[in-house]
């Protein structure tokens, strides 16, 4: 590893302050240290955010606010996220290992990086690491690489599962930065790639996440489920999140649908979401409302399977929610 | 019984290769190739020299001097050719890790590349028929004639299984520990399963008589064959070490484990099947290809079990292979008969269908009096036992044989059987056995990698002497102690046990010291097939939304001589399955076409099983008693657990779903893109 310095912010504000090129907030350090061990990341300077004050799960006006540093395992476990959110506890506990939840926190999570073969490797090329010089998944190993919102510059998946279940529950992600500070929405953290997939997110240098706020709980039964080879600690091949709200007369009043490991973002299905709202909470309305939203999908040789896979997850996911 | 070593194992105080408190150790990190072929131009060291605490860089530039006929893969900065990427082409020698892994950084190699070739294809002009296959036996095998026994069948199967390049991923990291003495000894700690063998490739590469060198490796996480033979680090340790005059260690990481220190080939196997109308065989076809590397020959022995397993009048074995721009493969748990079990047993399987014969007595029907290639009794074969105890302990008798017919919920149930097998030979040892402070030591360079070796080797002791196992002591890992043979081939029990029998013998009647050497003794054995066989079951589910698989049942019998300890057993026996759940279902690298070498290097991206993929792996063994095999009885169990594994869940997964994948692993796109 590179030699870096390490400084622990004292405040979010200080942190922002001392911002400059090279530096790097460090949370549970999860994604970051195994980065830098590979030469990914090469920081000049560590600041550790993950001591600030940002740790604490508080309701304000029946929204829940979630500060940046919370543990994932803590997460997944206060009883305020697991009344009225279960899908994000389901979500948070179906990513990695109990050791890495205990470490990770809520906005690393969100802020990790792709999982992408050719990304992770530094003695090949990625656009991703290093813009312009190519894509070899592409033409390579793109098996577990995006089928929607791709571009001929990237084909990277944003790995979180906690993001998807944020991007279906409308969270706000609360940031502070040289500019100040400013709310982003979820689905809209994640950039999709274009022409610049080294920029993750719509965040601008300096800029810290302090927070995740969640607006009440969509109304309706909910549900997250990962799909994978291996039984646990897995990224996921796809994942979905669904929320389904079924008025008496069987029509759908309210649906929230995200997809994980299909795009370079939690995908917000919201084709599908308008085309079941206001229709029979059917088998064949969930069918095509999937495929609906996978007439975007445009995979590669490799991974045309992730497009009957979210279909199929879409359908028996809402099939399941709906009375 | 418990490891005598768990204790300290546990306890964190077990001594591995790096950890050893060396005064004055320096660092040593390889810089690797990123070209699959082509020659190293020129090797510019000036800015690594130049960082702090770098001692050395070592490269083709200058050669260090080793001998003529070293190993090619050992052969470090020997020659200016690459022979694939990942390939040591040089190496910074500083104060601490970080500093020469920074320092390799800066080294900067100019290739000179050439057009690369990686792939194995069933059509790749440059198949060959190699000369023998690993250990030592013929490339091709035939008796009678194949395409009458296939006309005259009844039923015919013709498939081809694919199996992907694996890697053994043991939990320890290859590392070296050199360290030279004033008078020009060379003191290598080791991460390796044979102390006496390692020693002797290290002098061998370094031109020094085997005297001249001692390896020292008390404790070993792990190898499955991948620390069998003398990787490159331990050479660069020591090579490093004397262009530094200081003690040199070399950690290599989990990336760099994947490209230097071997994998199991990967396989294309065709089988040709013909049975009559009761289901007895009238022709059995397998051909099997593999891949090397162009530096040198490893013809894995994939067919050979066929040649063991079923009676048939017409059988043919053929290997072929080709030399690509690879590293080159190296030996995984159960070499060979691992991937052609799996090919032969799902091959079986699809005859029973095809015949409409349940696959157990499929099986039972084809059962061999003699061992078909050779002629030669088996010394014990109780395949049929196995496979009757298991389906009476997994409930074979209730099952429906229809494909694709059970379901529940979404999950589509399914049953599958196959067979395993795998030599239990032996190889020469010594061994020394002493009284010693009212006790016992007994001293073999055996290696205890994480089977339990030094408990077996105490109690197989004791039981000999008639003492107590507490008052035996067993010394191993060290290359000063009686010459002895790698923990390989399912043979270490067998081979250091043998000695120690004998050691122990020869102390009961001096009274003091007893010494073996079983040379003598083992080439007088009988001309025999010396086999052990066992038959695994799985249950599987499988989505027919996702197409996941899980597998909440798995079952392993055996008959495998005696069994020297059940506790240990057990654990080999079901890390073996475990282990061939992973082949069946998620262990796959693989090869970059583009760059050369290969991809998802690291064990986020390389998936082995974990405790949730097996709620319930469970193996258990027959009584057998075989005198003919050594003085234990025993047959080795490190290797025949992952034999078959594969195929019962392949074929589970055939029953639950109607569909028949032939390529591992079986991943949910595999089956969601033929099936759903």
């Amino acid at each position: 590893m590179r030699p870096f310095d390490y400084t622990r912010a004292a405040s979010a504000a200080d942190a922002v302050r001392d911002y400059r090129p090279g530096t790097m907030y460090l949370g549970g350090g999860t994604n970051l240290v195994d980065l830098m061990r590979l030469g990914v990341a090469r920081p000049d300077r560590l600041v550790d955010v993950s001591r600030l004050p940002l740790d604490a799960i508080q309701e304000v006006r029946g929204r829940l606010r979630v500060g940046a540093a919370v543990r994932n395992t803590d997460l997944a476990a206060h009883p305020l996220v697991r009344a009225r959110y279960p899908m994000l506890a389901r979500a948070v506990l179906a990513g990695a290992s109990g050791q890495i939840r205990n470490m990770a926190t809520v906005a690393g999570n969100l802020l990790q990086r792709t999982r992408c073969p050719y990304f992770q490797d530094v003695s090949r090329p990625c656009n991703k690491r290093r813009p312009g010089s190519g894509c070899p998944a592409i033409e390579g190993d793109h098996t577990n690489l995006a089928v929607l919102g791709h571009s001929g510059a990237c084909v990277a998946t944003h790995p979180s599962d906690m993001a998807v279940a944020l991007a279906a529950l409308d969270a706000e992600v609360h940031v502070t930065g040289p500019g100040g500070d400013r709310v982003v929405p979820m689905p809209g953290l994640h950039r999709l790639p274009g022409d610049a997939p080294e920029r993750d997110t719509v965040l601008e240098p300096g800029d810290l996440i302090t927070a995740v706020e969640l607006p009440p709980p969509p109304p309706g039964a909910s549900a997250y489920r990962k799909v994978r080879e291996r039984a646990s600690f897995a990224f996921a091949l796809v994942s979905v999140a669904a929320v389904l709200d079924v008025g008496a007369d069987g029509t759908v009043t309210g649906c929230r649908i995200a997809l994980g490991g299909v795009a370079h973002a939690p995908w917000r299905a919201g084709r599908a979401e308008r085309a079941l709202i206001g229709g029979p909470a059917t088998g064949a309305a969930f069918l095509a409302a999937a495929e609906a939203e996978l007439e975007q999908a445009g995979p590669l040789p490799r991974n045309a399977y992730k497009v009957p896979l979210a279909r199929n997850l879409i359908v028996r996911t809402l099939e399941e929610l709906a009375p | 019984m418990n490891r005598v070593e768990g204790h300290v194992k546990v306890t964190g105080l077990a001594t591995y290769a790096a950890e050893y408190p060396i005064e004055g150790v320096v660092y040593a990190y390889p810089v690797q190739s990123l070209i699959a072929r082509g020659r190293v131009a020129r090797v510019d060291a000036s800015d690594a020299l130049a960082m702090p605490g770098v001692l050395a860089v070592l490269s083709v530039a200058d050669p260090p001097e080793l001998a003529e006929d070293a190993d090619a893969e050992l052969a470090l900065f020997q020659r200016r050719e690459v022979a694939y990427r990942g390939q040591l082409v040089a190496a910074a020698v500083a104060g601490t890790y970080d500093e020469a892994r920074a320092a390799a950084d800066a080294v900067r190699v100019e290739y000179e590349p050439a057009d690369h070739d990686v792939s194995l294809r069933a059509d790749h002009p440059g198949l060959y028929r190699p000369e023998v296959v690993n250990p030592n036996l013929p490339a091709d095998t035939g008796q009678g004639d194949v395409e009458a026994g296939l006309a005259e069948a009844v039923t015919t199967v013709d498939v081809t299984y694919t199996t992907p390049v694996l890697h053994n991923n043991a939990m320890e990291p290859h590392a070296s520990l050199a360290l030279w003495d004033a008078e020009g000894r060379l003191l290598v700690y080791d991460s390796t399963q044979g102390a006496t063998t390692d020693r002797d490739m290290i002098a061998k590469t370094l031109g020094l008589p085997p005297g001249r060198v001692r390896v020292v490796s008390r404790h070993v996480g792990g190898g499955f064959g991948s620390k069998g033979t003398t990787r490159p680090q331990a050479v660069l340790a020591a090579l490093a070490a004397r262009a530094v005059g200081r003690p040199v260690k070399v950690a290599l990481t989990r990336q760099q484990m994947f490209d230097v220190t071997g994998y199991r080939t990967p396989t294309i196997q065709r089988l040709r099947l013909g049975a009559d109308g009761e289901g007895r065989l009238t022709a059995l076809e397998h051909v099997a290809l593999s891949q090397s590397s162009t530096l040198k020959e490893f013809a894995e022995q994939t067919a050979t079990p066929t040649r063991v397993m079923y009676a048939a009048p017409a059988l043919r074995t053929a290997h072929r292979l080709v030399r690509l721009d690879v590293a080159t493969p190296s030996w995984m748990r159960a070499p060979g008969d691992c991937p052609g079990m799996y090919a032969l047993e799902s091959a079986m399987d699809e005859l029973a269908c095809a015949a409409g014969i349940d696959p157990i007595e499929l099986r039972v029907r084809n059962e061999p009096e003699v061992d078909p290639d050779t002629g030669l009794p088996f010394s014990s074969r109780n395949l049929v036992a196995c496979l009757r105890e298991g389906a009476r302990r997994f409930g074979w008798d209730r099952r429906d044989p229809r494909p694709g017919v059970r379901r529940e919920g979404e999950w589509l149930v399914g049953t599958g059987v196959a067979a395993s097998t795998y030599p239990a030979k032996r190889r020469p040892c010594k061994a020394v056995a002493r009284v010693l402070d009212g006790g016992f030591l007994v001293q073999v360079a055996a290696a205890d990698i994480g089977t339990g070796a030094r408990t077996a080797l105490t109690r197989i002791a004791a039981e000999t002497l008639g003492v107590a196992p507490d008052r035996v002591h067993v010394e191993i890992g060290d290359s000063d102690l009686p010459d002895a043979p790698v923990a390989g081939g399912s043979m270490g029990t067998a081979s250091w046990g043998s000695a120690v029998v004998r050691a122990c013998e020869e102390l009961k009647k001096d009274g003091r010291e007893g010494r073996a050497d079983t040379t003598e003794e083992i080439r007088q054995d009988s001309r025999l097939t010396r086999q052990a066989f066992g038959a695994q079951f799985a249950e599987v589910r499988v989505s027919s939304v996702t197409g996941e698989v899980r597998v909440p049942r798995l079952l392993g019998v055996f008959a495998a001589g005696r069994i020297v300890d059940a506790k240990l057993a057990r654990s080999q026996l079901i890390g073996g399955m475990t282990m061939g759940l992973g082949m069946a279902l998620m262990e796959e690298t693989l090869t970059d076409e583009e760059f050369g070498g290969f991809l998802r290097r690291d064990l986020a991206q390389y998936h082995v099983p974990v405790c949730a993929d097996v709620p319930d792996v469970e193996a258990v063994w027959l009584e057998e008693h075989d005198e003919r095999l050594n003085p234990m009885g025993a047959k080795g169990i490190g290797e025949i657990g992952i034999v078959g594994t594969a195929a019962a869940i392949g074929n589970a997964v055939h029953h639950a779903t109607g569909h028949r994948v032939r390529e591992l692993p079986i991943t949910p796109p595999k089956i969601l893109m033929a099936r759903f």
